[in-house]
């Protein structure tokens, strides 16, 4: 107990770490990144192959347009676990659409109008009624899923309209993908509102200690919604380029997503409990998660085999600093005796 | 004493079940039967029993999102182990399974207790080990039921006193964990501990002990279930139980356990399952498509939530929050 009193006895402070630029978390991942690229290419001859590594994206891409957004809401000390719910309930409507004979713009617009609405919905009952958001989200999660299953049934949506295929299975540039660069093109976009705007820091702000940013005049339950809002919208965006690449939409599409899409957040070393965490360690932790599952596709290790690395991998990573702290309080403890 | 239980949570949520129920029968009178009351009861038994294990772990501030691969995986282990020695007494597997489960509980429970990491992380990445272990333990074939032991498939279904094994073990495991939250220190722990960690610490409770009894507990018990689950549908696969964490979350947050820690009782907790259990049951009879069941539940959770959100306003949002960083802040507010 004596060590975790010390350690907590700054509560909600940033931690101040005086470590050198290599030992940061982005420095870790990127040496793992590396590491993991020298074995890949060892092991398997295929894998710097330029179109195969394109076609390594189109695993993430999705995924790590959640991850943004989810980023800062777990930044902000909300989490949202109904995402992949979203994705269901927006391929879902944007499948009914489509069999309507809406063109193309309109069943996407659709699909990105259902995600903010979802997101909306979300916030919404998080900040109106004071709901943990990991309560509210679980609800959904069934609700926006169970929407689609009533709609749906076992159906399937196969009648997209031509040119629909574009969002997740064209390429805007040799081998760089529509979704790849829509990737990048959000990154940069999250990059920017997270580490250069008002609107990232409230959001650190809130996640440290959101009474303290209430009475310092933030609005912090509008800030929630516009976060959960946001987490909406590109849950939208993912789920018109999920359901463009594969073609066609079932109630049960993207299962078990949400999973993999807090793991890519917390490897990229934003902390759970809010408060800290970067957009550059996010996508380093997409990157390294996209990497080994590719290298481990090329070298036919089964999926759910990959699972069991992915969570080893997300448990490391949060009991690794942990140990770390521990035995330096310890050897600080032994050095002052 | 009656009036005090109607006007409680779980009063009126046992007479929205009770309604349903009976709103049922009128559709289809054969639904209010007792032999139909004991198969819902029946039906429900495992979700009540994850459920209660459940509600612990979140009575002390955590979560275990690894309830359903436990369950896969010492359901999987159980049926090999029955499948290669179909001699084997079944007490001896039915402690294998308590072992495996509670082993695997314990390994959540040490992650929360000694490293103090957030026990949603922990879950997850344990729910996907272990379900990756049932995968590599069997490498993705099936046990059938022509595989297992006569005795294997029969306990659960052996009637005593015309109500199946199976829902003994639920009646047997509610009365206990009654008796056990309600009388005994060992179980009113638990509420301290998530009720006010900082008040518990200061009270001699040992908090993180406290939350890794939980996790033990809801490990155990989850191991019972894998063994039942696997016995009751006579067939052992990678994916038994996927996604049923969260309809255990469900039942007990239906049931009024407070996801921000240290509220919630037995009695409702297990109303919240039976509510669930008879939703599922209700909707063929009335001619509802089973595909509603999934909306349904999604919306009653989210209908109970803000319910009880009303009645407890002005509680912490807490929930990803370690109660050991309140406990510790404590020194630092009294200098």
């Amino acid at each position: 107990m004596d060590t975790i009193i010390k350690k907590s006895a700054t509560p909600d402070a940033l931690s101040t770490s005086k470590l050198p630029v290599f030992f940061r978390w982005e420095s870790l991942l990127i040496l793992i990144i590396v590491l993991v690229c020298v074995m890949n290419s060892y092991l398997s001859p295929y894998f710097l192959d330029p179109w195969n590594l394109s076609d390594a994206t189109f695993n993430f891409t999705e995924k790590a347009l959640i991850a943004l957004p989810m980023a800062m809401l777990i930044i902000a000390k909300e989490i949202d676990i109904s995402v992949a719910a979203i994705i269901s309930l927006s391929s879902t409507l944007m499948g009914l659409v489509a069999q309507m004979g809406a063109p193309v713009y309109m069943v996407a617009c659709v699909g990105v109008l259902v995600g903010a609405g979802c997101g909306l919905f979300n916030g919404a009952l998080v900040t109106g009624f004071k709901i943990p958001s990991i309560v509210v989200t679980i609800g959904t999660m069934s609700l926006f899923r169970g929407i689609s299953y009533v709609l749906l049934g076992d159906q399937v949506v196969r009648d997209y309209p031509a040119g629909f295929e574009f969002f997740g299975q064209g390429y805007v540039y040799w081998v760089f993908s529509f979704e790849l660069v829509l990737f990048v093109f959000f990154a940069l976009v999250f990059y920017w509102l997270l580490h250069r705007t008002k609107f990232g820091r409230y959001t650190y702000a809130i996640g440290n200690n959101p009474t303290a940013s209430y009475y310092s005049g933030i609005k912090v339950n509008k800030h929630r919604l516009i976060l959960f809002t946001l987490v909406g919208v590109m849950s939208g965006i993912a789920s018109v380029l999920l359901t463009s690449r594969l073609g066609s939409t079932r109630p049960s599409i993207a299962t078990g997503w949400e999973l993999s899409i807090i793991t890519m957040v917390v490897l990229g070393g934003v902390s759970i409990l809010g408060g800290s965490g970067t957009i550059g360690g996010v996508v380093l932790a997409v990157i390294l998660m996209g990497l080994v599952t590719f290298g481990m596709g090329l070298l036919n290790i089964p999926g759910i085999v990959m699972t069991i690395i992915v969570g080893v991998m997300l448990i490391t990573v949060v009991s690794v600093p942990v140990l770390i702290t521990f035995y330096k309080n310890k050897s600080n403890k032994a050095k002052a005796l | 004493m009656l009036r005090r239980f109607i006007y409680s949570r779980e009063g009126i949520l046992s007479m929205i079940v009770l309604a349903m129920f009976l709103a049922v029968g009128t559709i289809s009178p054969d639904f209010i039967s007792v032999s139909n009351s004991i198969s819902i009861f029946n039906d429900t038994s495992i979700l009540i029993m994850l459920a209660l294990g459940q509600m612990l772990v979140i009575l002390t501030r955590c979560i275990d999102l690894s309830v359903a691969a436990n369950v896969a995986f010492t359901g999987m282990v159980v049926a090999m182990v029955n499948q290669y020695f179909p001699t084997l007494n079944m007490f001896v597997l039915m402690l294998l399974a308590l072992g495996i489960g509670a082993f695997l509980g314990a390994i959540n429970g040490l992650f929360v207790w000694l490293l103090k990491v957030p026990s949603i992380v922990i879950t997850l990445g344990t729910m996907s080990i272990y379900r990756g272990a049932t995968f590599l333990l069997s490498d993705g074939a099936w046990v059938n039921s022509h595989q297992m032991s006569e005795a294997f498939i029969g306990l659960p279904r052996y009637e005593i006193l015309s109500i199946p094994v199976l829902a003994w073990m639920a009646i047997i495991t509610i009365l206990l964990a009654f008796w056990t939250m309600k009388f005994s220190v060992w179980g009113r722990n638990f509420y301290s501990a998530g009720g006010n960690p900082m008040a518990a610490f200061y009270s001699g409770v040992n908090v993180g002990k406290v939350q890794f009894y939980a996790f033990l507990v809801s490990g155990t018990l989850a191991g019972l279930c894998g063994y039942l689950w696997v016995s009751r549908f006579a067939v052992a696969y990678v994916d038994v139980a996927n996604g049923f964490e969260l309809q255990v979350i469900a039942a007990c947050v239906i049931g009024g356990v407070s996801i921000v820690g240290g509220l919630g009782t037995v009695v409702g907790c297990v109303i919240g399952a039976l509510f669930i259990g008879v939703v599922n049951n209700a909707l063929p009879i009335i001619g509802v498509s089973p595909f509603w069941q999934m909306a349904i539940s999604g919306l009653v959770i989210i209908i109970a939530v803000v319910a009880n959100a009303s009645s407890d306003k002005d509680k912490a949002r807490i929930i990803l929050r370690k109660p050991e960083a309140s406990v510790g802040s404590a020194p630092s507010q009294s200098h």
